[in-house]
């Protein structure tokens, strides 16, 4: 189970909204497996069916994740129109098998559905989201 | 021209766990040949059976994509960080075909 504020939720599916008839894409950074940033990314590739995180966009979030010594805990990415559940696509292309993948599907555009998967060589695992409101301390 | 080579997590087992190795080379073509005789295998991971750069890795000197500067001929000077990110890629409706077609454009 991974424990994911409601805000960060809220932003992801704001994000993939933005950007349809494309995908939107970001990642999520964070330490003790609860998220401290999200990272609005560029893709490189603007398409409805792909996504490629911003080279340089990906070297400044990782950057700053190591100096903050966060990790990377999450990579998201919206379905414009399919289901939220890795494709094919997604699961070559999965180089970092300690994230997990959310995906935002905006098949329903009323009620998008966020899911969390770990991909790791090639098998599919999905982690249950328990969204929380984060209390302010 | 020795660099420091930042390595991430996926490509480790192939420098022993290490976060950083120091490097040596004219250009980054150089650098990565020189590399694998360090750390064998790690060349495969980064670069396509014809020595380019494969399309779903990033390959940055100090801060700029190589891609942007002279790629696989880039020059190096002393003191450089390289640095080495696979990309973060995906999609939704795209078959193995259509990305290995667009894999070979991308060598081409």
């Amino acid at each position: 189970m991974f424990i994911l504020d409601k805000g960060f939720a809220e932003e992801m599916i704001a994000h993939a909204r933005e950007e349809v008839p494309n995908e939107a894409c970001g990642l999520l950074a964070g330490v003790n497996g609860r998220v401290t940033k999200l990272y609005r990314c560029s893709s490189a590739e603007k398409s409805p069916y792909r996504y490629f995180v911003d080279a340089k966009e990906q070297l400044q979030a990782m950057r700053e994740i190591d100096e903050k010594g966060w990790e990377l805990l999450g990579i998201y990415h919206s379905h414009t129109h399919t289901e939220a559940y890795p494709s094919k696509t997604d699961v070559e292309l999965a180089f970092y098998p300690d994230a997990l993948h959310f995906i935002v599907s905006l098949a329903d555009w009323e009620q998008p559905v966020i899911r969390a998967f770990r991909i790791v060589d090639e098998k599919i695992i999905e982690v249950k989201l328990l969204m929380v409101e984060m209390m302010e301390s | 021209m020795e660099v420091e080579v930042r390595i991430p997590q996926i490509f480790r087992k192939y420098t022993g766990g290490l976060k950083q190795v120091k490097g040596n080379g004219k250009t980054i073509r150089e650098l990565f040949n020189h590399l694998d005789l360090d750390y064998p295998g790690i060349k495969a991971q980064i670069l396509t059976p014809e020595g380019e750069l494969h399309r779903f890795v990033n390959v940055y000197l100090n801060d700029e994509d190589i891609r942007f500067l002279q790629n696989m001929d880039t020059s190096l000077g002393e003191g450089d960080v390289v640095s080495i990110l696979p990309a973060v890629a995906g999609g939704g409706q795209l078959s193995a075909f259509s990305y290995q077609q667009s894999a070979k454009r991308a060598e081409l």
